[in-house]
Order: C-alpha cells, then structure tokens, then sequence
C-alpha cells in the first residue's frame, strides 16, 4: 500500500468521528441557538421554528444569566489564581534540592486529582457541614465563629473555590516540576557564585524561565474553571439563592430540565465565545509582555 | 531579610511540604474513617475522627440497598471499551499526523488542534439529539460514541511519535515492508509506554465522567457508579457513613490503579507542558 492511502486509511477513523461528533454539532448547535427547539420540539420536529437573534436577546436580558455569569467569573478570578499559585508553590518545594521522598509527596499532593468530583464533594460537604463540619471545627479552635459554609450565600462560592483547588492543583502542579526539571543548573550556580540570593534566584531565573508553562497553564485552568459544572450540581445545586450557579448549570438546567434546547444552545455558544476571547487576549498579553 | 538559617531549610520544606499532603489527604482518609463508623455516628458535634468500633455494616447494606453492584458492572465495562476504543482511533491518527506525509496534513492538524479549544459541551445538546433520531439514548453506544476520538489524545500520541527515527522506517520500507505492517511491528512496540499512559488517561476519564452519562443515561439499570452515586446522595442526604461508603466504592479502583501507575500518570502530564 502506498504511504498516502495508508496514512488515509489511519487517519480517516479518528477524523470522522471527531467530524461527526464535534464539528457538525457545533455546526448545528448554532442554528439551533436560532431556533425556539423546546419540548414541543423534542416530541415533534415539525413544532420547531426559526426566531432569529431572539434566544441570544432574552438570554441577555435575564437576570439569572448575569448572575450565572458574575458567579463563574468570581470562580475564575479568585480560583485559578488560587490554584495556580498553590501548584507552584508545591512544585517548588518538591523541586527543591534539599527535599527527599519526593514520590511519595508528589502521590499525596496528585491523588485529589484522580478522585471524581461526585464522591469527593460529598466529603467536603460533610467538612463544610455547619454543625458536623470538621472546618467550623477547626475555625473554632482559633476563635472564629461557625460559618453556614454551603447554606449562606455569601460563603457559598467561596466553599466551592476551595474544593476546586484542593482536587486541581495537582495536576498544574505536575506540569510545574517537569518544566522546572527542564532548567539547566548552571545560570544557578553563577548566580549563588555572585551572592544571589534565593528570592533573587526564584525572580530572576526560575520565574522568566516559566514564563512559557506559567502561561500555558493559565490558559488550560482558565478554559477548565469556566467550564464549572460538576462542583456547583453535586455540592450545591447551583444555590443557595443561585450563588453558585454557573453558566455551564444554567446551560444544564435550561438545556435538560426544562428542555429548551434552543435557548441552552444560545448558552452554550455564548460561553464558547467568552473563552475563545478569553483565550485570544491572554494570548495576545503574552506577546505584548515578551516584547520588551 | 534575613537568610534562614541553614540548617532550618529542611525542616521547613518537609513540614511544608507534610503540611501540603496532610491537608490533600485528609479528606480521603476521613471518608473510609467515617465509612466504617455505625450510622449516626458521624452526625455529631464535634465531628469524630475515628470510629468507636469499626463495621461493614454500610458497606453490607449498601451492596443490599442500592444497586451499587450493577453500576460498578456499568462503569468498568464503559471504561474499558472507552480505553480501547481510544487506543484504536487515536494511536492511528497521531502516528499518520507525525510520521506520514499525506495531501493537507499539516493543514488538518491545525485543524485538530483548533478542535482542542472548543468546550465539549457546545456539541452535548445536539449529539444528545442525534442520538435521540436514531435511538441510542440510554445506551452504551451512546454513551461512548462522542469520545471515540479526542484531539488531546491525538496530540499526545503524535508527540511521542515523532521521536521515532525516521531511519528505521526507512529501512523497513526498503525491505519490502507495507505501511500497516510496519505500524504494526515497529511503531506500536516503541509507543508502549504512551500507549499506556492514553489507555490510563482513558480508563481515567471514562471512571470518572459525569456530565454526559447524566445527560444520555435515563434509567437507573444503566447508571454508572458515579450517577448512581449522585442520586443516592439525593436520597439519603445525612447517611455520612452509607454515603461515604459508597464513595470509596466509587473511587477505591481508580485509586488503587493511580498508587499502583502513578509513574505513569506522572510523566505523561508532564509532557503537555513540553512544547
């Protein structure tokens, strides 16, 4: 067989199922955000029409969707920063010279990562718990009052914040060392030579030689964080009072409660926009920043 | 600032570093601590850290109560067939995208890798109506269809593949060999250990999946542990300790493979950051 019909022959398996199960819904995901689709139209196609702009209008004017928008954003803001700065700084501590049973650090600090958001956010709902809750236990032994964690909506977000970190630093944290372990020793050994200290090492040589995984991962948690789901539906179902809805729950609820597919469609490409433009000016500070 | 004294530097980054695997598994420790505690034991204040007199009783009747057996059955065989259907549609792909010259390749890649930005989501509502037209709702075909193949998955394989020497292959087409049997013999052997690691990754996503089970699966018979789960928390919302124990039912398998691979897991999460 000659090499083009078999690289077809390889290929066309994966491409056609990334066409049929990716691409053309995407396609079609679209002209359904056109369309009043709802559970008339899960019964019977012909009930479906086409109303234009009008999903995207009244999802712009419904005052949940904001809501939803606001909370994934606070969820952004304060998570991933939170995440990533957490993932560093054990990838440091682990990479540091002087640390020994790395493996066996680098299992526990890995292993909420391998867990499923299901199981372990019962856990941190016990932890949580205001009476039972090994959290307003702890809090207590420092003087601080009980908090209504998953009952006030206030805490809320917050409590869903520190689940995220606590299952996905792990993974970032991987990336971290193995960037880490990529830099050359001697710029160090100069540096330590010349009376460098270690603050000065981590500024001026470690962070710069980063500079490329720490935008890397930025990137990957910032797409992933607006993508929350899992977290708010099982621990929270989206409240109390929709403070920890997401915009991803909405899509969920419109989509598959009340079954207007049309509208959750219109929800889910407004999402996909936010992160390509998300993604488009990180991309685009990136660039800026390493020019000098 | 003054420097830290040497001698303290160890101490400190060990018990930060202890500190740091405490606070990861705490958590998991306490939910088998609280699985074998006796029922109501775990809803009082303050909360206990130990048992007073560990028991199975959970366990025995959640194996009883819920229909905890059936879903594991679902969950592993879903995972199984999502590891090989993976290992099939992605390692093909990701050895023709590095190794072999075809009309538009470098085009279509740029393609895939612009499919990796797109949330999965977006496609869920219409493939769940696809699905619907040609009734493999509730189904496992429905269930593994949209995950055949992944554009991260090509990516990782097409990676690792490049590192292959162009000149073994040569020397095998000079010998006469045809280009299937070539990435039979040659190319899979070398590939092993990412093809292990995709076929973990696989198992692992596929475990631990929740969204579109919940979207496709409609009937308790075909739950995955992870749906079952969900809803028997909705039922029994202040059991801790059947709920706990059906966490560990839940994540125990892939916990065990994680400690038992975690080499694995390791290294090929460490290559994304790689460009």
């Amino acid at each position: 067989m000659t090499r083009p019909r078999a690289a077809w022959w390889l290929v066309s398996p994966a491409l056609i199922a990334i066409t049929v199960f990716l691409v053309i819904p995407v396609a079609l995901a679209l002209a359904l955000s056109f369309t009043d689709f709802d559970i008339y139209g899960v019964a019977d196609r012909h009930n479906v029409r086409f109303i234009g702009l009008a999903n995207y209008q009244r999802l712009l004017a419904a005052p949940i969707f904001w809501t939803a928008l606001a909370n994934t954003c606070v969820f952004v803001a304060v998570g991933a920063p939170l995440s990533i700065a957490v993932s560093l700084a054990t990838a440091l501590l682990l990479h540091a010279r002087l640390a020994r049973a790395r493996a066996v650090f680098r299992t526990a600090l890995f292993s909420p990562v391998v867990t499923t958001v299901v199981a372990v956010a019962v856990i941190w709902r016990y932890l949580f718990h205001a009476r039972h809750g090994f959290l307003n236990h702890a809090l207590g032994w420092f003087g601080i009052g009980a908090i209504d964690w998953l009952g006030d909506p206030r805490w809320s977000m917050l409590a869903i914040i520190v689940f995220a970190v606590w299952k996905n630093s792990g993974s970032n944290m991987i990336i971290f060392l193995a960037a880490l372990q990529a830099i050359p020793e001697e710029p160090y050994e100069a540096a330590r030579i010349d009376g460098a200290t270690r603050l000065q090492q981590l500024r001026f040589l470690t962070v710069p030689a980063l500079a490329p995984t720490l935008l890397l991962v930025t990137i990957l948690t910032m797409v992933g964080y607006f993508q929350l789901f899992a977290e708010p539906y099982v621990m929270t179902r989206g409240g109390p009072a929709q403070s920890t809805t997401s915009v991803l729950y909405y899509m969920f609820e419109e989509g598959f409660q009340w079954w207007n597919l049309g509208f959750a469609s219109a929800v889910a490409f407004v999402l996909f926009a936010i992160l390509l433009a998300g993604t488009a000016a990180q991309l685009a500070l990136a660039r800026r920043w390493s020019q000098p | 600032m003054t420097a830290l004294p040497r001698r303290a530097e160890p101490y400190l980054i060990h018990g930060a570093l202890a500190l740091a695997a405490v606070i990861a598994l705490f958590p998991l420790a306490w939910m088998i601590s609280v699985s074998v505690m006796a029922p109501g034991e775990a809803a009082s204040s303050p909360p206990p850290l130990v048992p007073a007199s560990p028991t199975l009783a959970s366990y025995r009747e959640l194996f009883s109560r819920a229909a905890i057996g059936r879903h594991l059955a679902n969950s592993v065989g879903l995972a199984l067939a999502a590891t090989a259907l993976s290992l099939a549609f992605n390692v093909t792909a990701g050895y023709a995208f590095a190794k072999l010259r075809f009309t538009g390749r470098d085009l279509i890649w740029k393609g895939v890798v612009g499919v990796m930005l797109v949330p999965a989501q977006v496609a869920m509502i219409p493939v769940f109506l696809l699905l619907k037209q040609v009734g493999l709702v509730n189904t496992y075909a429905g269930v593994l269809l949209p995950s055949l193949a992944s554009a991260s998955g090509i990516f990782l394989i097409r990676q690792y593949a490049r590192s292959i020497p162009d000149e073994l292959l040569e020397a095998a087409r000079i010998d006469g060999a045809g280009e299937l049997r070539i990435f039979r013999s040659i190319v899979l052997p070398v590939l092993g250990p990412v093809l292990v690691t995709l076929a973990m990754f696989a198992f692992l996503g596929s475990w631990n999946d929740f969204l579109w089970p919940l979207i496709v699966i409609t009937s308790t018979d075909q739950s995955t542990v992870q749906l079952g789960l969900a809803s028997f928390q909705g039922a029994h919302v202040t059991k801790w300790n059947l709920l706990m124990a059906g966490n560990v039912m839940a994540l125990a398998p892939m916990l065990i493979v994680f400690v038992g691979a975690q080499r694995w897991f390791v290294r090929s999460l460490a290559t994304t950051g790689i460009r």
